[in-house]
């Protein structure tokens, strides 16, 4: 995926959680610290653009301190969390960039209950690369790119990089 | 990093990684839900040969907040007072299997010494003079929230009182000379400690005259058996002339910041109350202390020792 690539894919997606969601009232967008904030900010932008009457919230979750792994590998806290609204009855719409094994989606629907009790918790990602552990399944997607276990997928505005054994791919 | 004990054993990558660490845990606290499950599994025990009441409450707070397992050692119910050596009591606790010892002594040197006998994390929560470094990271914290910064190039803190037995300076002077703050020690000639000349301190015994270019004041408690050893003549004359009230307060520059690290002798140091100081900082001193002490158990304990 190239950067005009993501942009379509953020619009498409926008576009999709309004349909989804028969407008943009009581939605919150929340982007998982910190691949996925950017890409919430930009989702929030471009709702704003196709619901101009009604604000939507955009926050961030940092599930760092609810993973599972903690102890298992180096643990790196990202940045605080912002939640700017009450999600108690709100229809959470997580935002992340990469979704793989699904633990981190896991421990961002347990931060996510320390704030409140949402209505519903609906996922959007722009990558989904497969090879899920747990019974996660994302309401949105960019692109499904299959993928190694061995590959590293680095998003960002500019688009996709999959690096791989056999090389770089863009 | 497996212990705490000092500043210099954290440096100041050490100390600026726990910093920045505590901005997550301080979010934790403000949530609905004030807790995180991170430290399952772990536990952590609280070995107190002194009397504390916010250091060790902050740590169990702390530990809870994050999901470990608490234990209260508490010395005057102990196998302590039946004569108990110090090493056969930290390998009875370590022996029960746990991660980390948060441990006060009244001796220097305790947390380095009881390291050789467990190997569970040690967090120095005092060792007599020495350090108190969970108590600069709390100061450092604070002041850094209170002025938006995480560079303190250019501050000047004034220290104030009995320097000499306090390792709340000790941890305090290394800590925010790491983060380039300009320290000023105030105190009597009998409450300084001998090789002060060495620290990277400026030295003065008349408060009045360095109020004016003070950012941060913090005072320290003068513990009153020092009168008695005659270190002080009088406490009256202590509080007269090292002690806070209102003409001094006064004289501070209007966004000076005020600090203590409790417990205060009121009447002695602090002869105003501290509500009524404008920048006070007490209160965020304590409040901050269990968002400290949580970032310092999960940067001890999240990563397994590979045995």
């Amino acid at each position: 995926m190239s950067g005009p690539d993501i942009a379509r894919a953020i619009s498409r997606i926008a576009h999709e959680i309004v349909e989804r969601n028969h407008g943009i009232e009581q939605v919150v967008l929340v982007g998982l610290q910190r691949g996925g904030t950017w890409i919430a900010d930009a989702l929030g932008e471009r709702i704003s653009a196709i619901e101009p009457h009604v604000a939507i919230p955009v926050g961030s979750l940092d599930p760092t301190m609810h993973r599972d792994d903690i102890g298992l590998r180096p643990v790196v806290a990202g940045s605080v969390s912002r939640i700017p609204c009450d999600i108690n009855g709100a229809t959470v719409v997580l935002v992340d960039d990469v979704l793989y094994t699904g633990r981190t989606v896991r421990a961002a629907l347990e931060g996510l209950n320390n704030f409140g009790r949402p209505r519903a918790v609906q996922l959007a990602v722009l990558v989904d690369r497969g090879h899920r552990e747990l019974p996660i399944r994302p309401d949105y997607v960019g692109k499904n790119l299959p993928t190694q276990t061995t590959d590293d997928v680095d998003v960002s505005v500019d688009g996709v990089i999959v690096t791989s054994a056999a090389g770089t791919s863009v | 990093m497996k212990h705490l004990r000092s500043i210099s054993e954290l440096g100041l990558e050490g100390l600026t990684r726990i910093l920045h660490l505590t901005e997550s845990m301080a979010e934790v606290n403000s949530r609905p839900v004030p807790k995180v499950p991170a430290l399952r599994g772990k536990t952590v025990v609280s070995l107190f040969f002194e009397d504390s009441t916010r250091t060790r409450l902050s740590f169990e707070t702390a530990a809870k907040r994050l999901s470990a397992e608490t234990m209260t050692f508490s010395v005057s119910t102990s196998s302590v007072n039946k004569g108990e050596s110090l090493r056969d009591t930290i390998e009875t606790i370590s022996d029960m299997g746990v991660h980390a010892l948060v441990v006060r002594h009244k001796s220097v040197g305790v947390p380095w010494q009881i390291a050789k006998w467990t190997n569970a994390s040690i967090i120095n929560a005092g060792d007599g003079a020495h350090q108190h470094p969970t108590q600069a990271l709390v100061d450092c914290y604070t002041v850094c929230e209170a002025l938006s910064t995480k560079d303190l190039s250019g501050v000047h803190l004034t220290i104030v009182g009995d320097i000499k037995h306090s390792r709340v300076a000790r941890s305090n002077i290394q800590a925010f000379s790491m983060l380039g703050a300009k320290i000023t020690l105030v105190a009597p000639p009998t409450l300084l400690p001998v090789n002060v000349s060495h620290w990277p301190v400026t030295v003065s015994s008349d408060l009045d005259s360095v109020l004016g270019s003070t950012d941060v004041l913090y005072m320290l408690r003068l513990q009153s058996e020092r009168m008695a050893q005659g270190l002080v003549p009088s406490l009256h004359e202590y509080s007269t002339r090292f002690g806070l009230d209102d003409q001094r307060v006064a004289k501070l520059p209007s966004r000076s910041l005020v600090m203590h690290p409790g417990p205060m002798n009121r009447g002695v140091e602090m002869l105003i109350d501290p509500s009524e100081i404008p920048n006070s900082l007490i209160h965020r001193q304590v409040s901050n202390g269990v968002s400290v002490r949580m970032a310092v158990l999960f940067e001890l304990l999240s990563v397994e020792e590979l045995s």
